[in-house]
């Protein structure tokens, strides 16, 4: 397979990308996953949201840890105005013991989530959506019974001190399509840790 | 009583006096510290050398994983023309507290270099447009070869990619 793919690259000169899942415009399905409460969450469960701030998050990636209070403040934002933020963790507990159910409760309690912070046990949700980091976002935008993707990246441009963000690229989406207008830029990348799939 | 003390203290002292010596008889390492444009030359070199660019962490479980395959791999070739680079992607404050002492317990003999850039959404589309971000990444390049990983490799994984480039 690597033979293969070093031979392609040199005589193409191309780079390949083994990344699916959504792009900027795709319906995104809906999902049934368990909570930290106990409970099962959908996005059907809220009727009345204008959208959803999808994170896929983790306990242990420093990188999430450096925007949990971020997320907060965004959700503390932006759910009163019809944009609620839903975490999941898609990453396999056996490969990162710190991602286990239990301690995703922990983590919850500790830093009081007022968002569902939702388990994907099964890994069918992330490679759907394409996610391949932690934290990854995906923000949705109802659109008759749809869920359309509008905006994919990160939220800000500065993981390190969120007093120095000078583009919030994730709150100025949401704004955007509140506004009925397109999110620009559409996608942002950022470095995270990769999602850790089931061996 | 009291000499047993006293021989524990002096003990103790030796053993700290000992630890000390031991800590400055190693050369003090100093990481360099860039930022994207300081190292984007490292991603467009016109040698003929093949260059093994890898984006790591030290808090990244799989990169802490295959550094040692890395690490082999430069072992066993980097008199070959070929250059591998470590680019820690850690936090700027952690370099002292992480990554120096990381280096010195993996024994990483390969260079590294730490990249301070906070927006990433700039430079990762420049290393390579399919890059998603996550880590693991690594950047094989060089004598008319390209090729980007978003994913662990394995010393057999460089050594398929590579060798035939330098044969």
């Amino acid at each position: 397979m690597k033979k293969l793919f070093a031979f392609l690259s040199t005589v193409f000169f191309i780079s390949t990308s083994f990344a699916q899942g959504y792009n900027v415009g795709d319906v995104a399905d809906d999902f049934r996953l368990l909570n930290v409460d106990g409970k099962y969450v959908s996005m059907a469960d809220y009727p009345d949201a204008k959208g959803f701030v999808v994170i896929f998050s983790c306990n242990h990636c420093p990188y999430v840890v450096a925007y949990e209070d971020r997320m907060i403040e965004l959700h503390n934002e932006f759910a009163p105005k019809g944009f609620p933020v839903i975490a999941i963790n898609a990453n396999d507990s056996v490969v990162q013991p710190q991602d286990s159910y239990t301690n995703m409760k922990k983590r919850a309690n500790e830093k009081n989530f007022p968002f569902p912070y939702l388990l994907d046990a099964d890994q069918t949700v992330y490679p759907k959506y394409g996610a391949t980091r932690t934290p990854h976002i995906f923000l949705l935008k109802k659109d008759g019974q749809d869920l359309r993707v509008a905006y994919i990246g990160a939220i800000d441009d500065n993981y390190q001190d969120a007093s120095k963000v000078e583009a919030r690229y994730l709150a100025d989406a949401i704004i955007a399509v509140s506004n009925g207008q397109k999110p620009n830029p559409e996608t942002t990348r950022a470095i995270g840790c990769s999602i850790k799939k089931k061996r | 009583m009291i000499s047993k003390k006293f021989v524990s203290f002096v003990f103790y002292m030796a053993f700290g006096l000992l630890s000390v010596t031991y800590v400055s008889a190693g050369e003090p390492k100093k990481i360099p510290m860039y930022t994207f444009s300081e190292f984007e030359h490292w991603l467009t070199k016109d040698t003929d050398s093949v260059y093994v660019i890898n984006f790591w962490a030290t808090w990244c479980a799989p990169c802490v994983k295959e550094i040692p395959d890395f690490e082999k791999f430069n072992a066993q070739y980097k008199d070959q023309n070929i250059k591998v680079l470590f680019v820690s992607l850690d936090f700027p404050n952690q370099i002292e507290s992480r990554v120096v002492p990381f280096i010195e317990r993996m024994n990483m003999q390969a260079e590294v270099i730490v990249l301070n850039e906070p927006n990433a959404n700039k430079w990762i589309p420049v290393v390579n447009d399919d890059w998603s971000g996550a880590i693991p990444a690594t950047v094989i390049y060089g004598r008319g070869f390209y090729a980007f990983f978003e994913e662990e490799l394995t010393f057999q994984d460089l050594e398929e990619t590579i060798l035939p480039l330098i044969q």
